[in-house]
């Protein structure tokens, strides 16, 4: 009998697909509890245990500054992002949180070109029940693809 | 290739006073990029191969490249740095494919030919022929040399923990290479102190690889297009700065010293990236503690001709490898390091900080984005030029953020290489 309910753990996985896709990343932040940590991290560190990520946002503070330099400060190309995830596995579960995984494709669009597969990996989450509302504790976005084609700026 | 030097003419033309614009055909055409390869990264240039640390034992290799060749680099018996093209001798296959790992011997997948830790060939299967019905059939002739069919060693040189190679035997030493100021610079980061990796970042830029030079040797735009530097006051038009090249003018560094003081409001006027009023949620980002062998710089961004930036910005330290791959676009391969006797904070530290740095950094990923653009802008007008003429036509070094120097002076260089 499992604790948590995997349609509600996927009904979490589509909001925030949603708000990345629609570019709605206050809600983004929201999906977080406010001792969240977010992770891009490649492959590569993930398997030696080397610490460093490409984006390591270790504080719900260095989310929202984030949110600030994706709108504000980072110049870069205009781009669309579309998000696939998979089904959730649960890894270990009891009263109060799951870790689970999940793979994931994100597809980018740049205006006048075809869309691409922009960066595939998979998710390492830490989901926790916080007023009646399932929120990542922690997400880590793994990914496998091998060279990021040029810059990511929005999360994945 | 046997491009004449009257056939590059006809390619670039390039007065030999106009140091202050820069032909477009320089960045994108596949004969120019051709005699690169063979000038610049396979003769006369020492490549970076990588950091002790990563190889730290008997048998470690890694796998990198210098310019388009595949190179393994491995601890050998010895525990000195071998390094060889990953080229099959028989059949020129790239046999190694990992990335990494540890190996006693260097086996081909194809035929098996056998290669030692320093890339000599050890053993290949039927070399006598085989034995049928009583007579040998077969096999390499007898006067096949099998100290002369190792694989393709290159020379190497490992400075304080940094390992350098090249395909040409007859280069100058490294530290002649890179000259005493460079390597004063150098040794400032790497004293001989324990290195400790921290990760790798890898971006391919659809750009051409001098491209990646040019940022770094262009404080103008740091001071422009980067909110975080702008803001913080780690890179802006108030902040002492020490523009440096080696005698050939290859290699620079750009050393600068944070503003912590308030900005004189006419140096950042129309500046849009200056956000007076930007206060970070989380300022422990730019929590940035003084480190005792800085004496001085808060920066230093050094530029190692041909294929090599080493970083420090405050407390974040990387290197970043330029890999080409035709004239349009290179890998970029960033790896972030700290020193053995860090502490926990100071780990900590520069991994926050790594978030201004990579592909997706605060003050570098829209350096990639540029840099792409740039490379569109010069497809559609081959013929064109760029300009560079920012402090002038010269390639003297240079103090302030106002200057193109040190890209006029890489060119100075880079025509005397290309003969151009």
């Amino acid at each position: 009998m499992s604790l948590f309910d995997i349609n509600e753990i996927c009904r979490l996985y589509s909001k925030y697909e949603d708000c990345i896709d629609s570019e709605e990343f206050d809600n983004w932040v929201h999906l977080f509890t406010d001792d969240a940590n977010y992770k891009v991290i490649p492959r590569e560190n993930y398997e030696k245990e080397l610490p460093l990520a490409t984006l390591d946002l270790s504080s719900k503070g260095m989310m929202l500054d984030r949110i600030h330099g994706v709108r504000e400060t980072i110049y870069h190309d205009p781009y669309y992002q579309r998000h696939v995830t998979s089904l959730p596995v649960i890894r270990q579960e009891d009263d109060s949180s799951v870790f689970c995984e999940a793979n994931y494709a994100v597809f980018r669009t740049k205006l006048s070109e075809p869309s691409t597969v922009f960066n595939v990996g998979r998710y390492f989450d830490h989901i926790v029940k916080e007023g009646g509302a399932l929120k990542f504790k922690s997400r880590t976005c793994v990914y496998d693809s091998e060279m990021i084609p040029n810059a990511i700026i929005y999360p994945i | 290739m046997n491009l004449k030097n009257s056939d590059i003419s006809s390619i670039i033309d390039w007065k030999p006073d106009e140091m202050g614009r820069i032909p477009l055909s320089a960045y994108v055409d596949e004969d120019i990029y051709k005699l690169e390869l063979e000038r610049i990264f396979y003769k006369k240039h020492w490549g970076y191969l990588g950091l002790d640390a990563e190889i730290p034992n008997v048998g470690d290799f890694k796998r990198t490249v210098i310019g388009e060749r595949s190179v393994i680099v491995v601890r050998n018996k010895e525990g000195g740095v071998s390094a060889f093209e990953n080229l099959c001798a028989h059949r020129r296959v790239q046999f190694c494919r990992e990335r990494d790992g540890n190996r006693q011997e260097f086996v081909c997948p194809y035929h098996q030919w056998m290669y030692d830790l320093e890339g000599n060939l050890r053993g290949l299967p039927y070399r006598r022929g085989l034995r049928v019905d009583g007579e040998l059939r077969g096999g390499m002739p007898a006067d096949f040399n099998m100290s002369e069919n190792g694989l393709t060693k290159l020379k190497v040189e490992s400075r304080n923990g940094v390992i350098f190679g090249s395909f040409d035997h007859d280069i100058e030493s490294f530290e002649d290479y890179l000259g005493e100021m460079m390597l004063g610079y150098f040794d400032r980061i790497f004293n001989g102190r324990k290195l400790t990796i921290l990760g790798y970042n890898r971006q391919r830029i659809p750009g051409n690889w001098k491209l990646m030079m040019e940022n770094i040797k262009d404080p103008y735009h740091a001071g422009l297009l980067h909110t975080w530097f702008v803001t913080f006051g780690l890179w802006r038009a108030d902040s002492p700065m020490s523009l440096k090249m080696d005698p050939y003018k290859r290699h620079a560094v750009m050393a600068g010293t944070r503003s912590t003081a308030n900005v004189e409001a006419s140096l950042v006027s129309g500046v849009q990236s200056f956000k007076e009023d930007m206060v970070l949620k989380d300022p422990s980002q730019i929590d940035i503690v003084p480190e005792d062998w800085w004496n001085g710089p808060t920066a230093t961004m050094m530029t190692l001709f041909p294929a090599l930036i080493i970083q420090q910005q405050v407390n974040s330290l990387s290197t970043r490898h330029i890999q080409p791959r035709g004239p349009n676009s290179f890998d970029f391969v960033w790896t972030h390091f700290g020193f053995e006797d860090d502490d926990k904070e100071m780990t900590a530290r520069r991994l926050k900080q790594a978030n201004l740095f990579g592909p997706s950094g605060y003050v570098s990923a829209d350096d990639g984005e540029v840099l792409e653009f740039s490379q569109m802008g010069f497809h559609t007008n081959p013929s064109s030029t760029s300009m560079a003429k920012m402090g002038g036509n010269d390639t003297q070094d240079g103090d302030c953020i106002a200057t193109e120097t040190l890209i006029r002076g890489m060119y100075k260089y880079w025509r005397e290489v290309m003969e151009v």
